[in-house]
């Protein structure tokens, strides 16, 4: 199968996103699982107190309201701004319960200091890394981005981008923006070994050292018994969060416990059994990586 | 767009130090009753900028707010009813955002403000 290239490199999103894309959002449900269930981490990540009172949140990005629903559906009020005025319509058409603003985020949100309780973005961060226009310079919209972001938020308040950034630089860009307007916290990676269903969410604290000193949350699946029985379980069971630039030692070394030869050989095993088509089992399947792989 | 958002919305026109309240444009007004949840509303009292919103309540066609409040008031349910009503209920559906330093206007189609900026706005 072909990869499809990048969105980000097709065309700025306010025409990437035209109407035909737009309906892919109500249309196919492999695009909405994959926002509904992005959203629900993003939520998760977001670990607001559950005290049952509703927030005021931010979706930025919010396109055709998917992500907004998982917010209202857990009883919060939101405010959505997208560049799309297509995907805005189809927000529209599902009259999501959100409010709904046209705006361009690396031109910095327009929202008055501290008044909101949280923020979630689901695929968009990354578009501020691409110049679409020749007055764009990616540094000054993230860092506009970042700033007014951090500005608006209540201390203590926390966001959560998720994002796919096209390379190493381009996700240094993005969380040394982040850090530089404030923000305490870094990229919290689920399934970091499968390329299917890694996901990276950049967790931000907004408020004094002393609020946001608080650990990264847990990359999903990262278990609470974090044995050294690398034959035991499921995939998810493996998982390890990575970065957080504070701590990147640490983590690395977490992130080396890789699974043995027996462990993959039982694995493909597995889904050989399932009826997939797995490669033979050769002196190299599940061998050990030079370290700097 | 709800009250609650046009309180929060500020323009952020390059250059402008005090953007907050937009002022407001009415053409066309629609009203969705949604359930009150008094907490909500307790902890968004202090976020309020109480003026701006009984101002646009008012433009709203909305004049049943008091002038002031302060939190003393959150045990009215009375009170309560109101702030509600006016903050999640009103929607400006047409009309136009005015930024109040520059008169730059920000056009409000089908309920979503355009707050796109121009180039030389940035
Ligand atoms: C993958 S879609 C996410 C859709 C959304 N979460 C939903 O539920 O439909 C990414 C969205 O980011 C928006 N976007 C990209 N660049 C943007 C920018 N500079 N400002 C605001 N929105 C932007 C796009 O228009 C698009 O709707």
């Amino acid at each position: 199968m072909k990869m499809a290239a990048r969105p980000e490199l097709q065309a700025p999103p306010e025409i990437f996103y035209d109407e035909a894309e737009a309906r892919k959002y109500t249309s196919s449900s492999r695009i909405i699982e994959i926002q509904a269930n992005l959203s629900e981490r993003a939520l998760e990540l977001l670990a607001l107190s559950d005290d049952g009172v509703p927030r005021l949140l931010l979706d930025i990005g919010c396109g055709s309201g998917l992500s907004g629903e998982t917010l209202s559906g857990n009883g919060h009020h939101w405010i959505g701004l997208d560049i799309s005025q297509a995907m805005l319509n189809v927000a529209l058409e599902r009259e999501i319960e959100g409010d709904l603003l046209l705006g361009d985020m690396g031109q910095g949100l327009g929202l008055r200091p501290g008044v909101i309780d949280g923020a979630i973005s689901i695929s968009a961060v990354q578009w501020l890394c691409n110049a679409d226009k020749s007055s764009h310079e990616p540094r000054l919209r993230l860092k506009a981005f970042f700033g007014s972001l951090y500005r608006c938020l209540a201390r203590g308040a926390k966001a959560v981008l998720q994002v796919y950034p096209e390379n190493l630089s381009q996700r240094q860009l993005i969380v040394s923006s982040a850090m530089r307007a404030g923000f305490a916290g870094g990229m919290v990676v689920d399934f970091p070994h499968s390329s299917k269903s890694r996901k990276e969410y950049l967790v931000l604290t907004c408020g004094p050292p002393s609020l946001s000193a608080a650990a990264l949350p847990k990359a999903k699946g990262e278990g609470e018994s974090c044995s050294d029985d690398d034959s035991s379980g499921d995939e998810e069971a493996q998982v390890v969060s990575v970065s957080d630039r504070h701590r990147p030692k640490k983590r690395q070394k977490l992130n080396k416990k890789v699974k043995g030869r027996e462990w993959v050989l039982r694995k493909k095993e597995q889904m050989r059994r399932k009826g997939n088509i797995i490669p033979p089992d050769t002196k190299y399947t599940g061998r050990k990586r030079k370290a700097r792989f | 767009m709800r009250l609650l958002t046009h309180n929060m919305l500020s323009s952020n026109i390059k250059g402008v130090s005090s953007g907050f309240p937009l002022r407001i444009e009415v053409e066309k007004v629609v009203e969705k009753q949604v359930e009150m949840n008094a907490d909500f509303l307790r902890n968004m009292f202090p976020k309020i900028e109480w003026k701006a919103f009984a101002y646009a309540a008012k433009a709203l066609g909305y004049s049943d707010l008091p002038e002031e409040a302060d939190s003393s008031q959150l045990n009215s349910q009375d009170f309560l009813q109101k702030f509600h009503h006016a903050l999640l209920e009103l929607h400006l559906e047409e009309g136009v955002l005015i930024c109040p330093e520059t008169g730059r206007r920000f056009p409000v189609n089908r309920g979503i403000p355009n707050m796109l900026l121009h180039e030389d706005e940035v």
